[in-house]
């Protein structure tokens, strides 16, 4: 059952990692450009659990953690870079 | 063991001062002097058994790789130039006591004295050549701390720069030399080079290792062509010059030249090239001291002279003057020291040390003036003084050599010098002690005791070592000669004042006849000779150092010129170049690793991964922008490290990424966000062809690298080894603090290093010009009025424990699962750096009472302190001990001792990482404080109209 769930999950991943990567490249703004890498974020964190599951190991589980505490300090960092311009005040 | 001690003890010591200094200039005095005298007395306690010619030895193993040990040896030789360093040290600690002023760094002066000290002794202890040359760096730069004491003087800066450059040019000169005679020996330990002196002498790089070997002793000592540095030098405060450039440090050329004597004296080069040295440095020194008004540079152009008379005596090769060389080593000491002290007196007390200015101080300064009298007449050597007793010997000597082919050249010389010798002398005291008094003295008082006695100490015991010269000169004299030329040929040795009518007799008579004359009608002919004497040794140098340097400017300005993107251009056509020079032969050629079939996601990965780069390139003008591609280049860099089972460095690229562009938006705040479009058309298709052809190459060099099979035994011992041997089943981590444990603690202080200049430079911005541009800072985009959104406020704070706790589980299973003290630290930064970000640098700055200093401090101290423990228990720097633990409710551990370390370095990432990012953003606080006082004033003014 599982080997046929994870190259089904694989796919829907890889999917949505190529249209976050169009609209990284054709997103008008700025804003979207952001948005675009947040969400490629929260994918990268799916796609490790996955990797893990699939290779039956959980030495990958604390990369994934560190990118779900951390993943949305990047994009805090750049919203207040754009309304502020001074990210530490 | 009391051997290690006498050395070990000025250095231990040289902590005291520094931290003394805040109880007091007496305390630091005390420690000081302590330390010397302490040293002192446990080298005086070995004196009676080297007087029956024993010797002392004992040797730790310090590189043995390369054939370093810490050997020491204390013979007669060690034990008189030993007892000099300590006792007149003992001497001058006093002095500078009373000399320097009360707004003077006493502490650090005595640091730099008792380092100097120490290493001085090292020198004279030394039995190994390797650890002599460490010891003889550590004077070379000991005494370019001390001559530059005096910073704010610019001949002090000049001076010190000058010596340095000079002594460490010699020492390299040495280093070679010394390596060359340790590999014709077969040995680097100076006492069995005796036994080897036939073979050594035989070779056929014999030459050019003495040659090396005698560059090395004459810029210690100031030989011609080497001397100039040391008039120079004597910018330093006066107990510098009398300790360093005058008794010791300058002496430590003669010195070795004299532990070298059995070993390498004897040819005809060594005579050659030694003899005339010193010849043409003895004459030189004393006609030039004739002629110099500054009593300082007079004494400095003695000191050179004298060096010469010792050089040239043991380039002779005779026993005779081996003997000569070391009576002269210790009177010269005593009675030059003497004078210097002396000089350091009337400057204190009169302000000047000029001869023009002075005269008549016989008067004020009767007990100086009779020590300089004293001190004067051995440098003249005049009866009944140790001064006479040596340089009796030193005609004697070498009036029994003859210099190509010329019987009596060289004792021709040896008079005409000495003959000056008288002049000078006879010229200072005139000049200084009689006459009437110069115009501008200021109103001269007595000296304390604290600066006659050490003068007066040493000139007693100049005359005492001559008119006492058998009971007290003779012994001292016998056990150093037994220990410079081995026990079985030392002759014995009468000293007596009077020989009888001989030929060193008559040419004394006549050099104090001659001198006295030359004194007497000085001023009338030395003003038609004023003109002639213009080239000087330190103007050479200076000259060739301006060339070098506008020379280097130049070619600076060619290849660099502050532009960025013309180094890199050069730089990457050299790599091309070199690179394809180096595999044009054979060409590359792709390995036969079987390759895997392409899997569609990793392919995918790789897609958009090149479209991201390629994205950085394409908007690389839009800063901002540009910066989120290399961001996502980085993510995607964490995904293909993931798929290539390395998460230890997927868990270090994913945290670093986040300090990185925390950094990069900091500085960017204050930086334009739009790159100008400079580049004309043709030189971005230059650079698009040097980038491809980069990237070409690499692709290249990568496919060949990865194709073929590497070096696989290292890899699979780091692998078997990384439990048994370290303690840990994560061999990337094994790997980081112990088998390459050195390299992490070198990577360590780097950063710390980094994280403190940025500091300092940032410390700096926030006066002076930039801090007038923070202070007129106008915002370029237009700014939100809300700072601190709520919801994130919220987010985070309940975040951060689960952070730290996070970050407390990676450190501790660091050492067998992914994860470690990098890593750790790095989670700890990102949590806290984040509170400053979201909540406001106030709110945070309040509640997080870190001092970052310290955090780094203790860091890169408790990392240090796991190497040296293991130091301690007698196992290599560095070393861990795992030990596997069950406990009760905790279950089974693994420990190793290499937690500690890691725990070093997570408190320096923590502090540096902090420090950085917490300092930068003061610009931008500083930034705002100032816009809101504008805008506030702005307001003020709005309402007053």
């Amino acid at each position: 059952m599982i080997a046929i769930v994870i190259p089904i999950g694989f796919a829907g991943l890889s999917l949505a990692l190529l249209l976050n990567m169009i609209r990284l490249v054709r997103g008008p703004t700025a804003v979207d450009r952001i948005l675009a890498a947040d969400t490629m974020v929260i994918n990268t964190i799916a796609l490790i659990i996955l990797y893990g599951i699939s290779q039956k190991t959980t030495a990958y589980f604390e990369s994934a953690l560190l990118f779900a505490m951390f993943g949305f300090t990047s994009t805090v960092a750049y919203c207040r870079f754009l309304i502020r311009g001074d990210i530490i005040e | 063991m009391r051997l290690m001690l006498i050395i070990a003890i000025p250095f231990f010591g040289a902590l005291l001062p520094m931290l003394l200094a805040r109880a007091g200039r007496r305390a630091c005095a005390i420690a000081t002097g302590l330390s010397t005298l302490m040293a002192l007395v446990l080298l005086l306690s070995h004196a009676p058994v080297i007087s029956a010619g024993q010797a002392f030895a004992v040797s730790h193993q310090w590189v043995p790789q390369v054939g370093m040990d810490l050997a020491l040896r204390l013979d007669g030789l060690g034990l008189l130039m030993a007892g000099l360093i300590l006792g007149i040290g003992l001497l001058i600690v006093i002095y500078a006591y009373h000399y320097l002023g009360k707004d003077e760094s006493l502490g650090a002066f005595f640091t730099y004295l008792l380092l100097f000290q120490g290493s001085m002794v090292g020198i004279a202890l030394a039995d190994n050549l390797l650890s002599l040359l460490v010891f003889w760096e550590g004077t070379s730069l000991a005494s370019f701390l001390l001559i530059g004491f005096w910073r704010h003087l610019t001949e002090g800066r000049q001076g010190a720069r000058m010596a340095l450059i000079v002594t460490g040019g010699g020492g390299l000169a040495l280093i070679a030399g010394m390596l060359l005679l340790g590999d014709i020996a077969g040995t680097m330990t100076i006492s069995e080079l005796t036994a080897r002196r036939e073979a050594i002498q035989q070779s056929s790089r014999y030459p050019l290792a003495l040659l090396l070997i005698a560059v090395g002793c004459f810029t210690k000592s100031a030989q011609f062509p080497f001397h100039f540095w040391l008039p120079q030098a004597m910018a330093a405060p006066t107990p510098v010059s009398a300790y360093l450039h005058s008794a010791t440090m300058v002496k430590a050329g003669v010195f070795l030249l004299a532990r070298l004597w059995p070993v390498l004296s004897g040819t005809e080069w060594w005579f050659y090239t030694i003899a005339s040295m010193g010849a043409v440095t003895f004459l030189l020194g004393s006609v030039v001291a004739l002629f110099k008004d500054d009593l300082k540079a007079l004494l400095a152009y003695s000191t050179i002279s004298h060096l010469g008379l010792m050089t040239m005596l043991l380039g002779l090769g005779t026993e005779a003057g081996l003997i000569a060389t070391l009576l002269h080593l210790l009177n010269h000491a005593a009675f030059k020291g003497a004078l210097f002290l002396t000089v350091g007196i009337i400057d204190h007390e009169t302000g000047s040390r000029d001869l023009r200015n002075l005269g008549g101080l016989w008067r004020i300064l009767p007990i100086t003036g009779a020590i300089a009298l004293l001190g004067l007449a051995a440098n003249a050597g005049l009866p009944p003084l140790g001064g006479f007793l040596s340089k009796e010997m030193m005609l004697e000597a070498v009036s029994q050599v003859s210099w190509w082919g010329q019987p009596h050249l060289l004792t021709a010389i040896a008079a005409i010098a000495g003959t000056f010798a008288v002049a000078y002398s006879a010229r200072f005291f005139a000049g200084a002690f009689l006459g009437e008094p110069g115009a501008d003295l200021e109103t001269a008082h007595g000296p304390s005791w604290g600066l006659v006695g050490p003068a007066a100490l040493l000139v007693v015991s100049a005359l005492a070592f001559g008119v006492f010269a058998q009971p007290l000169a003779e012994p001292i004299l016998q056990t150093a000669v037994r220990g410079a030329m081995g026990n079985g040929d030392a002759p014995t040795i009468h000293l007596k004042l009077w020989h009888g009518v001989n030929l060193p007799l008559i040419l004394s008579g006549v050099a104090i006849l001659g001198g006295g004359i030359l004194a007497g009608t000085f001023d009338g002919w030395r003003s038609l000779l004023k003109r002639r004497l213009a080239i000087e040794g330190q103007r050479v140098f200076r000259a060739c150092e301006w060339q070098l340097v506008s020379v280097s400017r130049h070619v600076t300005e060619r290849f660099h010129g502050g532009s960025l993107a013309n180094y890199l251009t050069w730089f990457l056509v050299g790599v091309l170049a070199l690179g394809g020079l180096s595999v044009w032969p054979s060409g590359l050629r792709s390995g036969d690793r079987q390759l895997l079939p392409i899997n569609v996601l990793a392919l995918l990965l790789i897609t958009c991964l090149a479209a991201a780069c390629l994205m950085t390139i394409l908007l690389h003008r839009r800063r901002l922008l540009s910066v989120l591609m290399a961001n996502v280049v980085g993510l995607i860099t964490s995904i293909g490290f993931i798929y290539f089972s390395a998460p230890d460095l997927a868990l270090t690229q994913i945290s670093v990424e986040v300090v990185t562009l925390i950094l990069i938006l900091l500085a960017l705040y204050f930086l334009p966000k739009e790159t100008v479009a400079e580049a004309s058309p043709i030189q971005r298709w230059r650079d698009a062809a040097l980038a491809g052809l980069c990237g070409a190459a690499m692709f290249a060099l990568t496919w060949v690298v990865l194709s073929s099979d590497g070096p696989t035994d290292l890899a699979n011992y780091l692998i078997e080894q990384s439990k048994p041997a370290g303690g840990g089943s994560n061999v990337v981590n094994v790997i980081l603090v112990d088998f390459r444990g050195f390299d992490t603690f070198n990577e360590i202080m780097v950063l710390a290093i980094s994280a403190l200049i940025i500091y300092a430079l940032l410390d700096g911005a926030m006066h002076g010009a930039a801090a007038d541009k923070l202070d007129h800072w106008e915002h370029d985009i237009p700014r939100s009025p809300e700072k601190h959104p709520a919801m994130f406020i919220s987010f985070t704070r309940a975040l951060l424990p689960l952070a730290l706790l996070v970050g407390v589980y990676m450190f501790l299973r660091g050492h067998n699962q992914p994860g470690g003290g990098f890593v750790a630290g790095l989670v700890v930064t990102i949590a806290l750096i984040v509170q400053y970000m979201v909540s406001g640098y106030q709110w945070a700055a309040e509640r997080i009472s870190i001092d970052y200093h310290s955090w780094i401090g203790w860091g890169i101290l408790l990392a240090a302190g796991t190497g040296v423990a293991s130091m301690i228990l007698g196992y290599p720097f560095l070393t861990n001990a795992h030990e596997h633990f069950d406990l009760p409710y905790l279950g089974s551990l693994d420990i190793s001792s290499a937690l500690v370390f890691d725990l070093g370095v997570l408190m320096t990432v923590v502090g540096a990482v902090m420090l950085a990012l917490a300092n930068l953003s003061r610009l931008g606080r500083r930034a705002e404080r100032a816009a809101q006082k504008a805008a506030e004033a702005a307001k003020l003014l709005d309402r007053g109209e």
